[in-house]
């Protein structure tokens, strides 16, 4: 099955990044296809470079990034979203790009099932 | 329209407070350009994101309420409020600054059922 998830919650303070994470890792095991990932709302946090967890945590950034790297997942931040927050190329992590809703639409329309995770 | 998939936008959360409901008029106004079958569902605090005299001034955000009017020029004319969140806060329909359908908490459950696709903020 092909999979589109949406994140919109920030990364450490909720959950949801995590939960999305974890199932697109579990989907992807499962032989499912997670074509994208698009990041909303306070969600588009997930997509800073300058996150600097403590080292005995997770780093919620880079696992995204190496997600991505490692299947074809293409990571989307909501342009509007992000800029109102700061986040922009110049503070953007490796494996996410910058685009518009349209991608959040387009994933609903080409994935077989489109997974929110946030409030 | 007969390729088109039916999202189905389910706004939970009171219009100021947090941003969720200004960004998911922005979704939906970008669906719209998509040619897609587009619905919006207002349940718990979300029927007063539809709520007519909205005046924001005093907490320095921006009254975006209009924008509900203009959904009408954007072929979104499928509004639904559940009745049981918008009795439980005393509003009636005529409290709303467009036309909704008054569902019940069962109906409403139905016809997200029919939806290909649920966004929910």
């Amino acid at each position: 099955m092909k999979f589109g998830i949406v994140v919109n919650e920030g990364p450490y303070q909720h959950q949801a990044s995590d939960s999305a994470y974890l199932f697109a890792k579990a989907a992807i095991e499962k032989g499912h296809e997670v074509w994208r990932v698009f990041f909303y709302h306070d969600g588009v946090n997930n997509a800073s470079r300058l996150t600097e967890p403590p080292q005995d945590d997770r780093h919620i950034v880079n696992r995204w990034a190496k997600l991505a790297e490692e299947h074809k997942v293409d990571l989307v931040v909501c342009v509007a979203a992000a800029l109102r927050r700061g986040i922009k190329e110049e503070n953007l992590a490796q494996g996410f790009r910058i685009s518009g809703l349209g991608q959040l639409v387009e994933a609903g329309i080409k994935c077989d099932r489109l997974v929110t995770f946030g409030d | 329209m007969s390729d088109a998939k039916k999202f189905m936008f389910v706004n939970r959360k009171a219009p100021y407070g947090t941003i969720y409901a200004l960004e998911s008029l922005e979704v939906v106004l970008i669906t719209a350009a998509f040619d897609q079958d587009v619905s919006l569902a207002f349940l718990d605090d979300g029927v007063y994101q539809l709520k007519k005299g909205q005046q924001t001034k005093g907490i320095e955000t921006k009254n975006f309420s209009p924008a509900y009017r203009a959904l009408e020029d954007y072929d979104i004319e499928k509004l639904y409020v559940e009745k049981e969140a918008m009795v439980a806060r005393g509003l009636t329909e005529e409290d709303f600054l467009v036309p909704v359908t008054v569902l019940s908490r069962a109906e409403m459950g139905k016809l997200m059922d029919e939806q290909d696709v649920v966004l929910s903020f």
